[in-house]
């Protein structure tokens, strides 16, 4: 039987192939009912001040993530330099020891160069992860789609790298297919079974199924579902897009040729 | 400035919680603070003075004047 639905990152078994953001939801709400049509199991979170006056009638995130259902992975988003990475790294970590919830040991590593490009700066990213990993964390690198940086983050221990379809929020897709395809060569060379997650830039159900037929094992997303006209349709979308790109990639494409080839046989005919 | 001040018999001491300048009573624990400010400890973590202070040392840890205390939640993101 085809195993197309669960993926393995660490120690970690994701029931879906997505993984899903938490940001920009209209409500705790929607956002909640929209984790449930992606039928992902594993959502991501970032990690910021308490708010010392104003809290929204006690209101938190995680009042409306089920620990049962959802794993949770704790994200550096907003992040520019290794050291901030790390601190916020360990402060997710602590607040979901003893809380409840999966999630506690491993993290999305995101350190960013800029807030215009939002584009991962590759040397803070890499001081990061080295440290995270002595540290004891499993370590998803959310990263820029270069080969060979790619491949030195596989090397310094990252559980799964992730490199950006396109900058995040953009709505753009899988910029760079090829990019992808070789990255997938490269590191699963040594492991097949190594993940390698499409994380951010994707707009539409289409751009998913692209990711996956190209043969990453994953797609995070969040703007696509929280941005889309109707969030709740765009969830149910984006799963089924996920589950379809998986069958096709292992049912293995056809071959592109320039002419045509007749599905039906030229015998027979009755004007033949 | 951040060094305890007798607010009548009240001693009261300044520290810096999320980047902004709060009095609070001398010697307050963490968890007295976070009680203050109605957070729930089960869903915050805290640093104090760039050091983490789990949550079984709430109680125990008693703050000084001047402390850098860092009070943060999961919110959403991608």
């Amino acid at each position: 039987m085809m195993d197309n639905n669960g993926l393995k990152i660490g120690s970690y078994a994701l029931t879906s192939r997505l993984i899903v953001g938490t940001g920009k939801y209209s409500s705790l709400e929607l956002m909640r009912d929209c984790h449930a049509a992606s039928g992902s199991n594993c959502v991501t979170v970032a990690v910021r001040r308490e708010r010392l006056v104003d809290k929204t009638s006690g209101r938190n995130i995680l009042d409306f993530i089920d620990p049962e259902k959802y794993i949770l992975l704790p994200n550096t988003a907003g992040c520019f330099t290794a050291e901030e990475v790390v601190r916020v790294a360990r402060l997710g970590r602590e607040m979901l020891t003893d809380s409840g919830f999966r999630g506690a040991d491993w993290v999305k590593l995101e350190c960013l160069g800029d807030t215009t490009t939002l584009l991962p700066e590759p040397v803070g990213t890499l001081q990061a992860l080295k440290t995270l990993v002595a540290d004891g964390f499993q370590v998803l690198v959310y990263c820029s789609d270069d080969v060979m940086l790619c491949k030195r983050l596989q090397d310094e221990g990252a559980a799964a790298i992730m490199p950006a379809g396109s900058p995040i929020g953009s709505g753009q897709g899988v910029l760079n297919p090829n990019a992808i395809r070789i990255i997938l060569e490269q590191l699963k060379e040594k492991n097949p079974d190594y993940p390698v997650i499409v994380d951010a830039g994707v707009g539409t159900a289409s751009d998913v199924s692209l990711a996956m037929e190209l043969g990453v094992d994953g797609v995070l997303l969040n703007t696509a579902i929280a941005g889309a006209k109707v969030p709740l349709q765009m969830a149910k979308a984006m799963g089924l897009a996920t589950l379809s790109g998986r069958l096709a990639f292992e049912a293995g494409r056809i071959p592109r040729k320039l002419y045509a080839t007749a599905s039906s046989p030229w015998e027979g005919r009755i004007n033949a | 400035m951040l060094s305890p001040v007798i607010y009548g018999k009240i001693n009261l001491m300044e520290v810096v919680v999320n980047g902004q300048i709060k009095q609070v009573v001398e010697g307050i624990s963490v968890q007295e603070l976070l009680d203050q400010f109605q957070i729930k400890p089960i869903r915050v973590a805290v640093e104090r003075n760039r050091e983490i202070v789990t949550r079984k040392q709430f109680s125990a840890t008693r703050l000084t004047a001047g402390d850098q205390i860092e009070i943060v939640t999961f919110v959403g993101g991608g």
